[in-house]
């Protein structure tokens, strides 16, 4: 699972996601709302490198999508280049301040803890009406482009491939931060709380790193698609948009850094069908999905495509592909 | 202002009995199987359709209305023995011994279908079946008039319930081999104990208890998708309070926060979606383990 994996794979997908939109002006957005799902994954599968899964990093998504909408609106700063960080710090921000009490707990305590967090905030988004616009939500005016004011083709072309970089960037930068001694201790944090502490390595202070870092990983991603979707509600914060987090994750596979968004690719196409064709049964697809995932191919849809791999070249690294 | 307070507390009665009959089901499940429900929600709505299909079909067969009590016991019945016996067998027991994350998300998954089996069943119209409400009237406490459906039937139910299940887990053979698993599962399979089956025997009472709980809130409220949903979090959070397990300690809890929520209606409505959440926290910030779990060793 760790060993180093092949370039060939992300460098052939990104080069990919960068032509695909020239030829396909539609699939941009598709591709936009890609990425931004793929980053807040990626936060959930940094956590799930500690065996810990979060029912309610929709908070971080939404948060920084809602500080986006206000700090546009507010004319505080209308440049993209402004607005990300801003997005990022403030769900960072309340990353450390919730992180620092539910790093106490573990398994269905942390996940339900992260869930009341974040319907705490779906409700107040609810119900301060005057503040947060309702259910209806706020619009989110176009932001300015490093200076330029943007028409929305050419707008949505540079936030993409804006996007698209920071992604390639954020995603080195965890697979760099799961290779370091802080990353790998999450790894035994999984396998025994004990024994990790025994050697000298905070176990709720590694926790928290990782928590820290998959809040500004979601806030990220929720300032993109803030900016994409040019309108933020209640329902990002709603536990069903966390609930996809953690299906993506699944589905893509938690083993590295690419699952993520070949997860978010996946899920998009589908439900872009789905919501046309079966949008009645639409939770129950992924209910379906998700259990023969696990039960199936718990490695994912990365892991599915390494056992393919894996058996051609069983001789060499056979033992690999195995849990 | 005595009167909203008496209100309140009305109010917090009946609810909290509603909520312990959900919460129970969960923590005893979690006891024995050590896996958090996430479709005990499911297990709530669609007992609570359930009831409501089957008294308006009473009504509309122009039968006696009094049966629609039986119907309630009898709905939960159904709805826990079918879902309870096919979910177990055929899913959770695929995932023992997996990883906790797996465990948990297979039941999201459960409940992620089960919310929309239950849309394409009754669909999205809200259902309001209330005669097993007004069929009883209203009786006058102090100086207030309150149903007596809310204030006798379901506090009533849920002192049975936990009577009931105390008797069954301290005297029975069976409720004493729940204990047994729940206590230390190696040993109790070392002694000889069918672990599948204790499991099976929990999963469906547990199941049972949740639906029951629906039956019996779907005279007192309009049944729209979503519903599920609330009660989950809800019976999660004062199972979480008592601590994961706790029979007994699930009612207590029920109590408080039933009451400390429909206190919030009453006096801060805009906080009274939050208050489970804060009682939850508050408490869990002291006390990790929950209100009446004795702390667990770890174990190297």
């Amino acid at each position: 699972m760790t060993g180093r994996p092949s370039l060939l794979i992300p460098i052939a997908l990104v080069l990919a996601a960068a032509v695909v939109p020239r030829v396909f002006p539609w699939l941009e957005v598709v591709l936009l709302l890609t990425i931004a799902q793929g980053l807040a994954v990626l936060g959930i599968l940094v956590l799930l490198r500690a065996g810990q899964v979060s029912f309610g990093h929709g908070l971080y998504y939404g948060l920084a999508a809602y500080a986006v909408a206000y700090m546009i609106r507010g004319g505080v700063g209308t440049d993209v280049l402004l607005v990300i960080p801003f997005g990022v710090a403030v769900a960072s921000l309340v990353g450390v301040l919730v992180g620092l009490f539910v790093v106490r707990y573990r398994y269905i305590f942390f996940a339900m803890l992260n869930l009341a967090f974040s319907m705490v905030f779906y409700s107040i988004l609810e119900k301060f009406f005057h503040l947060t616009g309702g259910s209806d939500g706020l619009r989110v005016p176009r932001p300015t482009f490093a200076g330029l004011e943007l028409e929305r083709a050419a707008f949505e072309s540079s936030l993409f491939y804006l996007s698209l970089g920071l992604a390639v960037l954020v995603g080195i930068g965890v697979h760099r931060y799961l290779q370091s001694p802080l990353g790998k201790a999450l790894e035994g944090l999984k396998t025994n709380e004990t024994r990790l502490e025994y050697i000298g390595i905070s176990a709720r202070g590694a926790l928290l790193v990782a928590y820290v870092v998959s809040a500004a990983l979601a806030g990220l991603g929720g300032t993109i698609m803030a900016m994409v979707q040019g309108v933020v509600t209640p329902e990002i914060a709603y536990w069903v948009t966390s609930g996809e987090f953690v299906f993506v994750a699944i589905l893509g596979g938690a083993g590295n850094v690419i699952g993520p968004f070949i997860g978010a690719l996946v899920y998009q196409v589908v439900r872009l069908y789905a919501a046309a064709y079966a949008a009645d049964v639409w939770q129950m697809i992924l209910g379906v999905v998700l259990l023969a995932v696990i039960l199936a191919a718990p490695q994912g849809l990365v892991g599915i495509y390494r056992d393919l791999i894996g058996r051609r070249r069983s001789a060499r690294r056979g033992g690999e592909g195995a849990q | 202002m005595s009167q909203l307070i008496l209100l309140a507390v009305l109010d917090g009665l009946a609810y909290a009995a509603l909520v312990f009959m959900v919460a129970v089901g969960l923590t005893m499940i979690f006891g024995v199987m050590r896996i958090l429900n996430v479709a005990h929600g499911s297990f709530y709505a669609i007992g609570a359709y359930t009831a409501a299909s089957i008294s308006l079909g009473i009504l509309g067969a122009g039968l006696s209305p009094v049966l629609i009590y039986p119907a309630l016991l009898l709905s939960a019945v159904l709805v826990g023995g079918v879902l309870g016996l096919l979910i177990e067998p055929l899913l959770l027991r695929r995932i023992y011994g997996k990883e906790q994350v797996l465990q948990l998300l297979v039941t999201f998954a459960i409940f992620m279908i089960l919310e929309d089996v239950q849309r394409l069943i009754w669909g999205s119209q809200p259902y309001y079946v209330d005669n097993a409400l007004t069929m009883l009237g209203n009786v006058e406490v102090v100086s207030v008039f309150y149903t007596s459906y809310q204030l006798l039937v379901l506090p009533a139910v849920a002192v049975l319930t936990l009577i009931g299940l105390r008797l069954f887990l301290r005297r029975t053979l069976q409720g004493k081999l729940i204990v047994a698993v729940t206590q230390d599962r190696e040993a109790a399979q070392a002694c000889g104990i069918n672990a599948t089956r204790v499991y099976l025997t929990t999963f469906v009472i547990g199941a049972t208890l949740a639906a029951f709980g629906g039956a019996l809130a779907s005279p007192t409220t309009s049944l729209v998708p979503g519903i599920g949903t609330d009660m989950i979090v809800l019976s999660f959070a004062v199972a979480a309070t008592a601590g994961l397990g706790q029979v007994e300690g699930a009612a207590v809890t029920a109590l408080l926060i039933g009451l400390g929520r429909s206190f919030a209606v009453y006096l801060m409505p805009e906080l009274s979606v939050l208050m489970p959440y804060l009682i939850m926290v508050a408490v869990l910030a002291v006390r990790p383990q929950g209100l009446f779990a004795v702390a667990a060793t770890r174990k190297v």
